[in-house]
């Protein structure tokens, strides 16, 4: 084990881990408010094509990521006027925004398969990024310092804001929060609109970022890992970021299994790796907190208001 | 003028029957219209997916043999989802169960006798409750959600068979393939009986009979709905939530495993990479659309079967991806359920001001 291992095997952790981070700390708060959206899987595969298709148009992968994140929330709207304004039923309906995106991903993306834009790599002098030990600061494509911001971002506004508070409260309690005039719909659509779009960064990550090139799936069921993240976290920011590294070790895992073959034990084992701890870990943390607690209280309810 | 809520005493039983009618009326008209936005022949995109395999007779067996596993495995769905229990993992169920088979293949290569198709009946459907099974026991010693546990399976699942096929049940004689040795005539069910009915079709009606017969007439299916109904009422009525549980995932996971063995041996022949096909995930959408319902689940199997085949038939023909097929089918379920609210509530349109 040297130096030069270690920090290889960091920047790869941190790089792997930012989608899955970005697309949980969404997921947190719609989750906050009160609403289970398991369509993350469908909402980043349709930014990472919005944002490959756009990249490839303009040159531009800033605009690239714009575009992801509003194919994300505009994707994710689909799920909140059914969940929301018609009150159908969270599981059923997230699971079918999940089955969209992934068919609605392919079908745009039909014809930028094979086609690669040039990576979206890091705005820091060479000297910095491509220093054997300094790239471990300065290594990293943009995004990966932006989805730490705004993970730090999310974790002060939920905590000392008043608009977080009052996001809380929604998942809280929402017939308290609706009888002292806070519009839980509202909120909601909002903090829906808000997951989409971090989810839809999270997926042009992979189409911009780890593979500078479109593929259907791409995202290969990371965006389940990110679901059990939340719960992982026990619905607290500070802790995505523990859980993330943790799951971006066992995919980095997998890759080096891949490429050395080593550990004696089948590539397969390695790749089922991230969703067997996912699985081991949902259950302690589960069983740890079995009333419940850390969840927030309305989670996957619907809002019905007594008028 | 203002659009109005009001909600249901009971369920209309008319919308009950009306709205999947109606989702997939509207499917076809918003798909058409979505297809023309991204540049394709909308219009006949929906005629080639809808209507081409309901037209050619010669599509037919196509749909019926693609219809068995997606009913089979939505019958086992719905019975969970009554209870809310939510199996969202069917699509690993189903590859287990066809391993678990495929395994008792394996070991029966020099039986001649035709009986050999039992035993590996009964590994697929102990194999998909088993990986059910999982879910199950986290959900009710640990009281960890099972929509996510299942999900995950489903990719352990994929692993697990291109390990299979790749490692200890590669065919020795498949130029490396990564797939295993066909099946012996006896492992073999023919593709459709009579060249009239798919095996997996038939085994579908006399499921869908089955579970008619459980749903409406049985205690067991009561209880079912009780709990996912009323869940303090069932407690109050004895039944035991914990084994509801366990009942409707074992059924579940055991019908997709069925599922999964059943189109190995009548449509595949063997077992490789491209087994899993999503029927799993497709059935979810089945057991909605048909109302959660026996017979409405068999109408319903048929419908998506269409687009299977008819998303087939727009890739050769109109030239759309072939991830179509699977647009149309989630456009359904989103529609199904938006039209849920018709079922609950009446709508009415009142004048003035809130």
């Amino acid at each position: 084990m040297n130096m030069v291992f270690i920090i290889s095997a960091i920047v790869t952790i941190v790089g792997i881990s930012t989608p899955i981070l970005l697309a949980a700390t969404g997921e947190l708060v719609v989750e906050k408010s009160g609403v289970l959206n398991l369509g993350i899987e469908g909402l980043m595969l349709v930014g990472a094509v919005t944002g490959f298709a756009v990249t490839f148009t303009t040159f531009n992968p800033w605009l690239g990521v714009l575009a992801a994140a509003a194919a994300g929330a505009s994707a994710s709207m689909v799920f909140a006027v059914l969940v929301l304004s018609l009150g159908s039923n969270q599981v059923a309906t997230g699971l079918a925004l999940a089955i969209f995106g992934i068919g609605l991903s392919t079908l745009i993306g039909a014809g930028f398969v094979g086609i690669i834009v040039p990576p979206f790599t890091s705005i820091f002098p060479d000297v910095l990024a491509k220093d054997p030990s300094w790239r471990v600061l300065f290594g990293y494509s943009p995004l990966v310092y932006m989805a730490l911001a705004i993970v730090a971002a999310v974790g002060w506004f939920l905590k000392y804001t008043r608009a977080g508070l009052v996001l809380r409260a929604v998942g809280e309690n929402d017939l308290s929060a609706h009888s002292i005039g806070y519009s839980v719909i509202g909120i909601r659509y909002g903090a829906i609109a808000f997951g989409g779009a971090l989810a839809g960064i999270a997926g042009c990550y992979f189409s911009m970022v780890i593979t500078p090139m479109w593929a259907e799936q791409m995202t290969a069921g990371r965006g389940w890992i990110a679901l059990a993240l939340v719960v992982f976290a026990g619905w607290k920011t500070r802790r995505l970021l523990v859980g993330a590294y943790f799951f971006g070790m066992l995919m980095t895992l997998e890759l080096y299994a891949k490429a050395t073959g080593f550990l004696y034990l089948p590539s397969q084992f390695w790749a089922a790796m991230p969703y067997i701890m996912a699985i081991v870990v949902l259950a302690i943390i589960s069983f740890r907190d079995r009333s419940g607690s850390e969840a927030p209280a309305c989670l996957g309810k619907p809002f019905v208001p007594n008028t | 003028m203002r659009i109005k809520l009001e909600k249901r005493a009971e369920p209309s039983r008319v919308m009950l029957f009306a709205t999947p009618i109606v989702a997939v009326i509207l499917t076809m008209i918003i798909g058409a219209v979505l297809f023309d936005a991204l540049g394709y022949d909308g219009q006949r995109t929906v005629k080639e997916i809808f209507f081409t395999p309901v037209l050619a007779s010669y599509k037919w067996l196509d749909v019926a043999a693609r219809a068995a596993p997606l009913i089979i495995i939505a019958l086992g769905l719905s019975l969970g989802n009554q209870a809310k229990v939510w199996n969202i993992g069917a699509e690993g169920q189903y590859i287990v169960g066809a391993l678990c088979g495929a395994i008792v293949a394996y070991f029966t290569q020099s039986v001649t006798g035709s009986w050999v198709i039992i035993p590996m009946m009964l590994a697929g459907i102990v194999g998909g409750a088993a990986w059910a099974a999982i879910p199950a026991m986290l959900k009710t010693k640990f009281n960890v959600n099972e929509v996510l546990t299942s999900l995950m399976l489903v990719y352990v699942a994929l692993q697990v068979l291109s390990y299979i096929v790749t490692g200890p049940l590669k065919d020795p004689h498949g130029q490396n393939f990564p797939q295993t040795a066909p099946f012996t005539d006896a492992q073999l069910l023919p593709r459709a009986i009579g060249n009239i009915i798919p095996p997996g079709l038939l085994v579908a009606l006399i499921l869908m009979l089955g579970f008619w017969l459980v749903v409406s007439r049985s205690v067991y299916g009561f209880e079912v709905r009780v709990v996912g109904a009323a869940p303090s009422a069932a407690r109050y009525a004895g039944f035991n939530a914990s084994s509801t549980v366990w009942s409707t995932m074992l059924i579940s996971g055991g019908m997709a495993g069925l599922a999964g063995i059943l189109e190995a041996t009548s449509q595949l022949g063997q077992l490789n990479l491209g087994f899993p096909s999503g029927y799993g995930f497709t059935a979810i959408i089945v057991s909605f659309l048909g109302r959660l319902h026996p017979v409405g689940v068999f109408i319903a199997g048929i419908v998506l079967a269409i687009t299977y085949v008819g998303g087939q038939v727009a890739q050769t023909v109109v030239h759309v991806p072939s991830a179509s097929g699977g647009v149309f089918q989630a456009l359904m379920l989103f529609l199904i359920l938006a039209a849920d609210i018709l079922v609950r509530y009446k709508v009415r349109l009142v004048r003035g001001a809130a």
